[in-house]
Formats: structure tokens, C-alpha cells, sequence
């Protein structure tokens, strides 16, 4: 159990955080543990759609040893506040994949954050984030990478975009590389957008409802983050579970607020 | 009666006027052409036809199949039977062609009260509209327009053209950035698609070469957002051999 003090905004992994969330919730229960062994793939998920109101706080530790491989999907769209922390360690030659989505409304608070070391030579690390923020919610990733001093070839990247449907959601996105190492490729990219009003006219002019245009638009944006997960029982259940989500924020204002 | 009937047409961008008093009427049955010198206003009247949000009306009336078109969003102006051909047809990665037209058709029908079609049914009338301008069936399960050449995305238009069956289609240069293999099969998907008895075109352009292949039964020449002039099919060939600025400089003076 942790006998730390509950965390403050002035902790840079809680910045953006719903800290009376989770001092609800606080002291969290350990991280779970996942160790990929030498050579060893492993293919993990987290679908968390936490009930309405609801707290829901998911750390991991994992450690992928030389020539491992782990691939992890998440889908972030439940709870008032939805955390889903990774402290990932790579040794020589390994992989870790992280393709995740948010998807929130309300005034939901939902964090992917992650750490990850790259503690020996020739590994590799990719994480693909794709947000759809609508209303009030606020929607964080922080991600750290850390390329050791000998830790050459190193090859990570990151590639986060953020769609907001109103003015008053909020995005962060926030990549931070701290490298020792000097022959290494840390690519990121991070892009924060409104739906294409182009597009959008393009659809209408052919005789598409306007709900149906942005549903389109907002299926294709986040199309291709579980293309990965091999069990097409699970794909499906992923994806089912972002479309009834996006369903949702697509009728949000239907109660009387703005159309869409 | 006429099927688009636009009278004392006016509009802005911003507070830029465009449109000054635009008047035109098309029936049933007639192919008419639009020509004019650059910024004349061209592409705004199809914008503004089309109902591109930021082309404020600010005057005048248009009436589109007993229909006050100006009331109408611009999927209800679809759904009446409107077709807009773009000059730069859009790209939206991640949506098919095929995913995007069938939507598009099932929500017209839908507004019509029609019933939807089903995914045979549609996937067959994809086929011979594809089928008809050439166009590869494989190019409509790739994402609607991205990666397309230039001529690919207008014949793209008109297969979506085919497929959606307008009254009234409103062309913006569907000629541009075609070579003349492409304007043959582009000039007779319009043909085959629209020159029916109850049906009408607006060709919006700048080169009489689209005329040979789509003969236009009105030319019109828009100029300093009005129509200068109007003749038959003569007044393009006249336009090609004097240019432009003669006919607008002697249709000034009333201006």
C-alpha cells in the first residue's frame, strides 16, 4: 500500500489530473506487474469504461527483457476520472507498442501517462494516442521517454492527436525525451484539431445528415489504433465499445444545448 | 416551369459583395454553361448555391424545384436533388468511397422517404456508375479522394454524381486538370448521366473544350458577379476566339 501523501497539481505526472478524484480513491492499491521475459511477446489490453461518477486508476509496471516484445491496446472512456499509467523498461533490443484512445465527454478527466526506458542498446518503442474530447472534458498524455547513455539505436516514437468537438474540452499532449545517448531516432508528433469543416460541407453537399458526417469523421480518426489486437472477438469489443461511446457524444447537446 | 429559377441574386464573404444581382433561370431538359474571367464569381455562385457555410445571402430569391432553396441546409438541398461538382474535391482519409456515397444515398433516400438500399443492391449500382466513367471498382474502397491524380478525383465526381441521380447538377470545372482522354470519358459521364429530359446541368468553366463533348443549349458569361450576357452555344466559340475582356468591356456600360 502506498503510505505516500496524496499528490498535488505540482507533480508533473498529476498536472492536468482530478486530484479530489483521487484523493477519493487514495491510497491506490499496488501497480500491476508485467514482465516479458527474453524473446517473449506479450499482447495485453485495457478496455476501461468505469461506470459514470466512478473513479478509476490503472498503473502498470512492466519490464520487457532483451528481444521481448509487448504490445498493449487502451481504450480510456469510463469514470469521472479515467488514469492509466505505464512505467515501461526495455532491455537490449525490445519492443513495447502502446495504441491507445480516449474518448470522453461531460466533464470527464482522462490521462494516459507514461515512462519509458530505454535502458539498453537497439530497442524500439511506438505509442499511438488518438483522443475525440467533447463538452467539458479534459483529456492528458504525458509521455516520458528516457534513452540510457549507451542505450544506442534506440528507435522511439510518438504520435498523439487530439480532436476537440467543443471549445470547451481541453486537450494536453506532452512529450518529454530525456536522452544520454547520441546515435538514437526519437520521432513525435502531436497535433490538436477540430473536425474538417471542408470535409464536413463535402458530406453535407452529397446529402450526408451532419451527425452522420462527424460520426464518419470521427470513426476514421480513430480507425486503425486496434487493428492490432489479433482476437477479432476482442477488436470487436473494443471497437464496438469506442463507437457506442462516440455515439454518445455525438447526441450530447440533444437534451437542449447546441446542435451539432 | 423552370427547375432552378435565381433572381436579383447578391451575396458576401465576410464583407466582401461577390454575387451583384445575379438572375438565371434553367428548365428541365436544358444544359446551360457559365463562363467568365477569373474572380468573376463563378465558384462563389456554386458555393453559394451549394450552401457552403461563410457565402452569407444578401439578397435575392432561389427557387429550386417549387422549393425555396435558400431555406434548405445544405444535405436538404442534396436530398432535393441537388448535385455540386467541386473544383477541388475534398480528401477524407480513413473514409471509403464506398462507406461515404452509401451513407450519403440512404440518408437522401431517407429524407425522401424512401426506403435504403441495401449492400447488394448498392454495391451494384456503384459498379455500373464506376463502370461508366472507367473508373476502377478497387479505387471506391480507397479512402474518398486521397492519393487520387487530379483526373481520378474528377471522375470520382462523377461517378458520385451518377450514383446520387440529381435533377440538377452544378458543375465547377470539372474540366480542369483533365487531359483529353479524360475530358472525353468525364464530358460523357455527363451525358449518359444527366441529359434526360428531366434533368439540367450547369457547367461552370473557363475553356470551351468541355463544351465539344457536353453541348451546352445556353451559354452565359458572368462578369463582376452578374450575367453580361447570354447566347447559345456560339457565344463560347466567340468568347474562345476574342477573349473575355472584349464581351465584358462592351456589356460594361449597362453594368
Amino acid at each position: 500500500m502506498s503510505a505516500l501523501p496524496v499528490p498535488s497539481r505540482r507533480q508533473e505526472d498529476w498536472r492536468y489530473s482530478d486530484i479530489e478524484a483521487v484523493a477519493s480513491v487514495w491510497p491506490l492499491p499496488e501497480p500491476t506487474a508485467i514482465t516479458v521475459g527474453e524473446g517473449e511477446e506479450a499482447a495485453h489490453l485495457l478496455l476501461q469504461d468505469a461506470a459514470d461518477g466512478s473513479v478509476a486508476v490503472h498503473d502498470y509496471v512492466i519490464d520487457v527483457a532483451a528481444g521481448g516484445n509487448c504490445i498493449f491496446h487502451l481504450l480510456n472512456i469510463g469514470g469521472k476520472l479515467g488514469r492509466v499509467t505505464f512505467r515501461v523498461t526495455l532491455g537490449k533490443g525490445a519492443h513495447f507498442g502502446l495504441h491507445g484512445a480516449m474518448i470522453g465527454g461531460g466533464t470527464q478527466t482522462l490521462e494516459i501517462i507514461t515512462s519509458v526506458t530505454h535502458a539498453e542498446p537497439d530497442g524500439t518503442s511506438e505509442q499511438v494516442i488518438r483522443s475525440i474530447l467533447g463538452e467539458k472534458a479534459v483529456g492528458s498524455y504525458l509521455g516520458r521517454i528516457e534513452v540510457a547513455r549507451h542505450a544506442q539505436k534506440t528507435d522511439a516514437s510518438q504520435s498523439v492527436k487530439a480532436m476537440l468537438l467543443d471549445r470547451t474540452a481541453t486537450a494536453n499532449a506532452k512529450p518529454e525525451l530525456e536522452i544520454y545517448a547520441d546515435d538514437v531516432k526519437c520521432a513525435h508528433g502531436c497535433a490538436v484539431g477540430e473536425l474538417d469543416k471542408q470535409a464536413l460541407f463535402y458530406m453535407a453537399s452529397r446529402g450526408m445528415e451532419p451527425r452522420a458526417a462527424q460520426s464518419l469523421l470521427l470513426r476514421a480518426f480513430v480507425a486503425g489504433v486496434f487493428d492490432g489486437i489479433a482476437d477479432e472477438e476482442d477488436r470487436q469489443r473494443f471497437e464496438s465499445a469506442a463507437l457506442a461511446k462516440l455515439d454518445a457524444l455525438a447526441h450530447r447537446g440533444d437534451a437542449g444545448g447546441e446542435g451539432a | 416551369m423552370s427547375l432552378l429559377n435565381i433572381e436579383n441574386l447578391s451575396n458576401a464573404i465576410g464583407d466582401k459583395a461577390i454575387l451583384k444581382g445575379l438572375s438565371l433561370s434553367i428548365n428541365a431538359g436544358e444544359i446551360h454553361a457559365i463562363m467568365g474571367p477569373n474572380g468573376a464569381g463563378k465558384s462563389t455562385l456554386a458555393y453559394t448555391l451549394g450552401g457552403r457555410p461563410g457565402y452569407d445571402v444578401t439578397g435575392g430569391s432561389v427557387e429550386f424545384d417549387g422549393k425555396d432553396l435558400l431555406e434548405l441546409e445544405p444535405h436538404e438541398r442534396a436530398a432535393a436533388g441537388l448535385f455540386l461538382g467541386f473544383q477541388y474535391p475534398v480528401e477524407i482519409p480513413g473514409v471509403s468511397n464506398l462507406q461515404f456515397l452509401r451513407e450519403s444515398l440512404n440518408n437522401q433516400r431517407k429524407a425522401r422517404g424512401q426506403e435504403a438500399l441495401s449492400g447488394g443492391e448498392f454495391i451494384r449500382l456503384a459498379k455500373e456508375k464506376a463502370g461508366l466513367l472507367s473508373l476502377d471498382m478497387e479505387m471506391l474502397k480507397r479512402p474518398v479522394n486521397v492519393g487520387f491524380s487530379g483526373g481520378e478525383k474528377k471522375r470520382n465526381e462523377m461517378v458520385q454524381m451518377g450514383i446520387l441521380d440529381p435533377k440538377l447538377a452544378i458543375l465547377d470545372e470539372t474540366d480542369s486538370g483533365l487531359d483529353i482522354d479524360a475530358l472525353r470519358v468525364v464530358g460523357h459521364g455527363i451525358n449518359s448521366i444527366m441529359r434526360k429530359p428531366d434533368k439540367a446541368v450547369l457547367l461552370i468553366t473557363h475553356y470551351q473544350r468541355l463544351l465539344d463533348y457536353v453541348q451546352p443549349d445556353f451559354v452565359h458569361v458572368l462578369a463582376a458577379g452578374r450575367i453580361v450576357k447570354s447566347g447559345g452555344p456560339e457565344l463560347a466559340l466567340e468568347l474562345e476566339r476574342e477573349g473575355y475582356a472584349h464581351i465584358v468591356e462592351a456589356e460594361g456600360a449597362s453594368a
